[in-house]
């Protein structure tokens, strides 16, 4: 049984031991999306990392997201080699403005049909992805 | 102030026939022999080259490996590896190299064995990358075809571009391609189906990798190489082929921002400085050498070049006016492109190479007394971090 389940292709997991993110995936397992911003030049930072891009004398705080974004654009993957993703297809992979500011790399979920039911502007909420250690941000239209 | 200066020239180029090697030659083997030949063709030989330039893609220290390994002594040593720009990127650094006394005769070299190798590149996984914001991003599936096809999705929002637009790279390249020996043997070695021009209808019609792009609008996966010699004015004179000037060139970065427009390349920042030191414009170019590894690449690109406004790139390309034989715009990718003749993963040297060929005269699509091209590389993901790299070159 514990053979045949290893076999089953998982998703790409992030890693929790990434000194830049393990701070934002630690947060997902309480299902919080978090987000840094300067609190000296007010400059948001996506992805995270452990100083500033907006000023050389950054103080960045960890802010957390209501979760509410907007499509800014998409695909629908038909073709994929990796194992996952190959039993996914098709499926969409979108950019998601958060309302806060940062502009992120998902999939959306929770459509019928993704060749016909996601849209550029369309806006959509976090529909998280639980997983023992943390929870993958995935999105599904409003 | 346009100051176009005539300091550096490629004498010498080579692109390696094979597109399939069947894992008889290493990549290395390909450079060493693209080098030699291209050499040749420049009449020079190793012991003249003073400065190597590689994109660092095979292994670390490449700058000190592939000397040893072509036996030379270069006292100028580049391995910035930007991805498929690279070379262009190589091309704008040996022009300064020479123009600062430092080098007279620059060697770029490329070799791939990305299709025997069956390396998975446009719909890998994008699992455990490199990229800083990797942990961020690999979870999602996003192919590197999907990436594109984002641009793509964006453009048709923004600008009511439609894939019959699009398609028009596609058929562009294919009617070049079909002219060019090898690409039709390129083509026939990758198992291409049903070789021949191609229409409008059927790139449409052609299967969906990732919306909205089609098939027969993503680049192949070939074997290759190629390699390009640059020397200084007083060699150049000596050379065995005419030379073709670097006139200008320019270079830039962009990578996901908060609030970026995705239809916009860095092209944007490399093309007026490349232009502008060349003193000419878009519309006086002959040959548009751009990196086609999709459809919409080519389209963004032609709008960020200054070939036509942002979002006018759809309707601008309708009519064929991109074929070798047809006015109105420049030859575009006259060797067939990455689409139809040849993309071993990095395809900027090649850029170069036919560019030079249109400028001897030497093209299977040739352009009557084309005197002026441009080659643009973009490196990297059009819809994520990328480079771009333009380079301005023109004949006597």
């Amino acid at each position: 049984m514990a053979e045949e389940q290893k076999k089953v292709p998982t998703r790409p997991m992030p890693k929790l031991t990434e000194l830049d993110t393990a701070d934002f995936w630690h947060a997902t397992k309480n299902k919080e999306f978090k987000y840094q911003q300067c609190a000296n030049c007010q400059t948001i930072v996506w992805h995270p990392r452990a100083h500033c891009t907006g000023c050389v004398d950054g103080d960045l705080q960890w802010k957390t997201s209501k979760g509410q974004g907007t499509i800014y654009s998409f695909s629908v993957v038909r073709l994929s080699y990796h194992p996952f993703f190959r039993s996914k297809v098709p499926y969409a992979v979108a950019y998601v403005d958060l309302d806060e500011g940062p502009r992120f790399l998902t999939n959306v979920t929770g459509v019928e049909d993704p060749l016909t039911d996601v849209h550029i502007g369309q806006r959509v909420t976090l529909d998280w992805e639980e997983y023992e250690e943390l929870s993958i941000p995935l999105v599904k239209p409003v | 102030m346009a100051t176009q200066s005539r300091d550096a020239a490629i004498v010498g180029v080579y692109e390696y026939p094979s597109r399939d090697v069947e894992g008889k030659v290493n990549p290395l083997q390909i450079k060493a022999a693209s080098a030699a030949k291209a050499l040749a063709d420049a009449g020079l030989t190793w012991s003249d080259v003073d400065a190597i330039y590689d994109a660092s893609e095979g292994a670390p220290m490449s700058g000190l490996m592939i000397s040893e390994y072509f036996g030379i002594k270069p006292s100028v040593i580049d391995t910035t590896g930007v991805g498929g720009s690279s070379y262009e990127f190589h091309a704008a650094h040996a022009l300064r190299a020479i123009r600062d006394g430092k080098a007279k005769v620059a060697l770029l070299t490329y070799g791939s064995t990305a299709h025997s190798s069956a390396m998975a590149i446009g719909a890998g996984g994008r699992g455990g990358g490199i990229a800083p914001g990797d942990n961020m991003e690999s979870f999602a599936g996003q192919t590197l075809i999907a990436n594109y096809a984002m641009v793509a999705r964006r453009h048709m929002h923004d600008y009511g571009t439609t894939s019959e637009q699009l398609a028009e790279i596609s058929t562009a390249t294919r009617y070049h391609a079909m002219r060019n020996p090898e690409a039709v043997q390129a083509m026939n070695d990758l198992e291409f189906l049903n070789i021949r021009e191609t229409t409008i209808e059927d790139v449409v019609g052609s299967r969906m990798i990732a919306d909205p792009l089609h098939l027969l609008e993503c680049c192949m996966v070939s074997d290759g190489g190629g390699a390009v010699v640059i020397a200084s004015a007083d060699v150049a004179k000596n050379c065995a082929k005419t030379p073709v000037w670097i006139l200008g060139t320019g270079e830039a970065t962009k990578y996901p921002q908060n609030g970026a427009d995705l239809t916009s390349s860095a092209g944007v920042e490399s093309a007026p400085v490349a232009f502008g030191e060349a003193g000419v414009t878009p519309a006086e170019i002959d040959i548009a050498m751009i990196y086609d590894s999709f459809s919409i690449t080519v389209l963004t690109l032609l709008e960020d070049l200054g070939f036509c406004a942002k979002g006018e790139g759809g309707a601008w390309v309708e009519g064929g006016r991109l074929r070798f034989d047809q006015s109105g715009g420049p030859a575009l990718n006259t060797d067939g492109g990455g689409l139809s003749s040849n993309h071993p993963g990095m395809r900027g040297i090649f850029l170069l190479i036919e560019a030079v060929r249109q400028l001897r005269g030497e093209s299977s699509s040739q352009v009557n007394d084309a005197k002026l091209a441009v080659a643009h590389g973009n490196g990297g993901m059009l819809g994520g971090r990328h480079s771009a790299g333009t380079v301005i070159l023109g004949r006597d």
